[in-house]
């Protein structure tokens, strides 16, 4: 049997649709060379040198002790905080599925605390468990009566991811219990199972390949962190920083990449275990909705410790965001609390903060709508036609969520200082805004694409088919069909794609010239130097714009979305 | 209304799948070869999984055939796009655009042709009174009921003027009596329009109410081509006899042209190319005998019930079980279980494979 026929007639139709074509071809250069081609670079920097192949400058980099040292660094910041985040990620979510939430205030409280992750800038954190806990700590110093704590090293680093992270498992494994069939649970009970004997015979073993999951997840957001542990880190560095410090301080970019080469073999293989292993797992399991309405936990001895437990716990992550904006207002903070305005006056005095703003609002504000755009085709190409190249173009836009930003920056730095392979071609991109405005698409374009993927896999193919066979070509049917129909996705990714470029730092920072003040780098500089005030007032603006974003989100969400729920049967 | 009508022919196509679980690759459709007529009502018929699908969808442009040819109105078309072919399918999911209201859905096709807004309004209007939908323009999709829906999708292809109707059981997301109303409609509308139509559907009642052909299918096969009636009386084989309304088969031997024998008793029975002396199965329809007490074969009944609208009967026929019903049972002499009976057979009956 030959299937050369279709696959030959496959072509000529594909061929016969110009736009599509010209799309796809497009889409693989871009991801080839603004995903692969950087990540190559990065092998072939570690693989050869003038002699040919060689695994000299891995022993070298191998050799130092300050990097082995950060790997184990990372890696113990990363199983703790994958732990406990994915622990208090399964409180919250428990506590919210299960248990009967009595007042607004602690529903609002959880509310917030899911957002959180959405819109706070990387290092916000960190700011403030310095303000709160460091030696000028209002906390230690002035409660506590603790003149010499350090927050720095591993507990500083390990406490703000954590806190940083939990939300997104919290978020994911809520989606989860939400799944599970009540009776199930119920039918346990029926037999004189207790609740805790429930939980652990029925609920963790259901759940348990979706807290690997959350864990694997948190476990790559926090060795590729950068943010963090460059502000709080102190002298513990880790992989993410002693790189950037390779290349900033010993000017080593060979080296620089052998460590980045390492550091991106670690998140790979974390998120291939994640992604094809146990993402698969973690929804076979829990297929399907809830069947019905759940009995939430009322019996007071369990639901007062936890929602207090809970609510603490928010109310801790609240203050410490709510402490950088009175950062800001503060003459000197821990020694001087008169308010006044002189930091944020500043800010635009003396550092230029309209020009950083109007940057850092200018490139997001680009990169958002290409980045929501490109997204959208990328799920429309591959949830909806066949070709060749698809398997290519999922891939490596998945890819992209496990390249961490540090090591997507050498990379770039490897390879477009010189131009492409050194030859010069793309050179002139080197520096400018342009390639800012790429890198930002390039770290977002794997959470857009993915919301854009499971939008699509909820239509009914025969919609899209319908419009194509009455006469609509490929580009036709994605203006008129597609995006119409996923344009709540298309909306949240314009948003996601704005928030999280404006808050990004890890791979710019090593791109960024002087010709472009960005927000986010401003605000590590100024915190490094210990000049809090200045960064806390750069960071509360930038959670105010943040926040605003979010908020207009949801406007245009309830005005322009699918408000009417549509029905799309299969 | 069409245009121009437009044949459809399908030389030797095949489609070749890979089965997702041993990995191996299988014909769902095979060396297919059909002609159907300009305006004419056809349809693909056959058990779930048979290819039917398949088929149409390679008419429409949306599989391509990894053997063999399609034309349509003469035109070689395998290479073409479904946006250039001359056809317009209507979806077993209706798949109307829910973003749009009704008269968005069916203008679609018009407004890609780049036509006169007056003259897109009009022809809209018309359709919608064709398929009884006067007034509908603007409801959006998910305020009509299935049914409106279903006339909504079909409003929306006709529209277009296709040379072909293709429809994928459109029917089979609604209930009972609605699919039978609306497929007297359908039948009401093509012959209006007079377009050529090929409809999928795995009903045969379905089938045979409105094919002026029935395509019947089985495993990625061709069994059979023919009007409902030689379908029915004339099957080519056991699979289309069985598939096509009930059949009982009773072991024969052509003793002569046109006469059987059974348990020793001559029977007259169209035996076709049958050469005497060969062995044969007969093709006796449930309601192509009666029994009573002499007659043709004798055999004992094994079941009797009272069915409404007919007496039901299983009757042993030396190793044969043979079913039987005799309609309108009220004023027909009832046999019962054990009873001995004699089965007699209507003029022209008798079939033989
Ligand atoms: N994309 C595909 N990949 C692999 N196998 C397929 C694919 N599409 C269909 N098949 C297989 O081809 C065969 C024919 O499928 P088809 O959809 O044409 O059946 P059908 O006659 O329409 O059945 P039904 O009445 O259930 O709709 C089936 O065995 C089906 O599993
Ligand atoms: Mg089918």
């Amino acid at each position: 049997m030959a299937k050369s026929q279709s696959a030959s007639l496959e072509r000529k139709k594909l061929l016969a649709d110009p736009i599509l074509c010209t799309t796809i071809v497009l889409l693989v250069v871009f991801l080839t060379v603004f995903i692969l081609y950087p990540l190559a670079i990065l092998l072939v920097d570690s693989f050869v040198s003038d002699n040919g192949i060689t695994t000299d400058i891995f022993k070298r980099v191998m050799g130092l002790s300050n990097f082995r040292r950060a790997i184990t660094n990372t890696l113990k910041v990363g199983f703790l905080v994958g732990i406990i985040s994915t622990l208090i990620g399964l409180l919250f979510a428990y506590v919210e599925v299960y248990v009967k939430l009595r007042t607004r205030f602690i529903e609002g409280l959880f509310k917030l605390v899911s957002m959180l992750p959405v819109v706070s800038p990387p290092f916000v954190l960190s700011l403030s468990m310095i303000m709160l806990f460091g030696k000028a700590g209002i906390i230690t110093r002035f409660l506590l009566k603790i003149y010499d704590n350090s927050v720095y090293g591993f507990w500083g680093i390990a406490i703000v991811q954590t806190l940083t992270f939990f939300p997104v498992c919290y978020m994911m494994l809520k989606g989860l219990l939400k799944n599970i069939d009540p009776s199930l649970e119920e039918a346990a009970r029926d037999m004189g199972a207790s609740r805790l004997k429930v939980f652990m015979t029925v609920t963790f073993p259901l759940i348990l390949p979706g807290l690997g999951n959350a864990f694997l997840v948190t476990f790559i957001e926090s060795i590729a962190d950068f943010a963090n542990p460059m502000i709080i880190g102190g002298s513990y560095d880790t992989l993410a920083t002693t790189i950037y410090l390779q290349i900033t301080g010993a000017y080593d970019k060979q080296g620089a990449a052998a460590m980045a080469v390492v550091l991106l073999g670690i998140t790979l293989l974390m998120f291939m275990v994640q992604k094809y292993y146990l993402e698969a797992k973690s929804t076979a399991t829990l297929s399907g909705k809830a069947s019905r309405e759940r009995m939430l936990i009322t019996d007071k001895s369990v639901t007062v410790p936890l929602t207090i437990a809970c609510s603490a716990l928010a109310i801790f992550v609240i203050v410490m965001y709510i402490c950088v904006p009175f950062g800001a207002l503060f003459k000197t903070w821990g020694y001087d609390f008169h308010l006044t305005t002189k930091w944020f006056e500043q800010v635009f005095v003396r550092y230029k903060g309209l020009k950083t703003f109007k940057d850092s609002f200018v490139l997001s504000l680009i990169s958002a709508p290409i980045t929501a755009l490109l997204s959208m085709i990328i799920s429309y190409l591959v949830v909806k036609r066949k070709f060749k190249a698809k398997g290519f173009i999922e891939a490596v836009s998945m890819l992209a969520m496990a390249v961490p930003g540090t090591v997507l920056g050498i990379g770039y730095i490897r390879g477009f200082a010189g131009g492409i392979f050194g030859t010069g071609i793309l050179q002139s991109l080197y520096g400018t805004g342009a390639i800012l405005v790429i890198v930002f698409v390039v770290r977002s374009l794997p959470t857009g694409t993915r919301s854009g993927i499971s939008a699509l896999r909820q239509i009914d193919k025969s919609i899209e088919e319908s419009a194509y066979d009455m006469g609509a070509d490929s580009f036709r049917v994605f203006m008129t069909v597609t995006l119409p129909l996923i344009k709540d996705s298309f909306l949240s990714g314009f948003i996601t794609s704005f928030v999280r470029s404006i808050t990004a730092i890890s791979a710019i920072i090593l791109l960024v010239t002087p010709s472009y003040l960005l927000i986010t780098v401003q605000i590590n500089e100024f915190a490094e130097k210990g000049s809090y005030g200045i960064a806390c007032a750069f960071a509360t603006i930038l959670i105010m714009i943040t926040y605003g974003s979010v908020l207009i989100m949801n406007l245009l969400m309830k005005y322009f979305g699918t408000s009417k729920k549509v029905k799309f049967d299969e | 209304m069409a245009k121009e009508k437009k044949g459809v022919r399908l030389e030797h196509i095949s489609k070749i799948y890979k089965d997702p679980k041993s990995g191996k690759d299988f014909y769902a459709v095979q060396d297919t070869n059909l002609e159907i007529e300009p305006g004419s009502f056809v349809t693909l018929l056959g058990p779930s999984g048979c290819g039917k699908t398949t088929t149409l969808r390679m008419i429409a442009g949306f599989e391509s055939p990894d053997e063999g040819e399609i034309y349509l109105g003469g035109e070689p078309i395998n290479a073409l796009t479904p946006n250039k072919r001359d056809t317009a399918m209507v979806f077993q999911s209706y798949a109307l655009l829910p973003h749009y209201n009704i008269f968005d859905n069916v203008a679609y096709g018009l407004k890609l042709r780049k036509m006169d807004p007056e003259v897109i309004k009009s022809k809209v209007a018309d359709i919608l009174a064709l398929v009884g939908l006067e007034g509908m323009e603007n409801r959006m999709t998910n305020q009509l009921s299935g049914g409106q829906q279903q006339r909504v999708a079909l409003a929306r292809a006709l529209v277009i003027e296709p040379g072909v109707l293709l429809f994928d059981e459109p029917l089979s997301n609604l209930d009972a009596k609605l699919r039978v109303s609306m497929r007297t409609e359908i039948r009401r509308i093509q012959q209006e329009a007079g377009i050529t139509a090929v409809y999928v559907t795995h009903d045969q009642s379905e089938a045979m109410a409105i094919s002026d052909k029935v395509i019947i299918m089985n495993k990625g096969i061709v069994e059979q081509v023919a009007t409902p009636h030689e379908a029915y009386y004339y099957p080519k084989n056991e699979f289309v006899a069985d598939f096509i309304g009930e059949a009982n088969f009773i072991e024969a031997t052509v003793v002569a042209q046109d006469m059987v024998q059974v348990d020793g008793v001559n029977l007259k029975c169209t035996t076709g190319t049958l050469s005497t002396g060969s062995c044969c199965d007969i093709v006796l329809r449930p309601e192509g005998a009666f029994l009573a007490d002499e007659g043709d074969l004798s055999g004992l009944v094994e079941y009797s019930c009272f069915m409404g609208a007919y007496q039901d009967y299983h009757v042993r026929v030396g190793h044969n079980l043979v079913k039987i019903q005799e309609y309108n049972p009220k004023n027909k002499k009832i046999y019962n279980v054990g009873d001995k009976v004699f089965l007699n057979f209507e003029e022209n009956t008798l079939y033989a494979l």
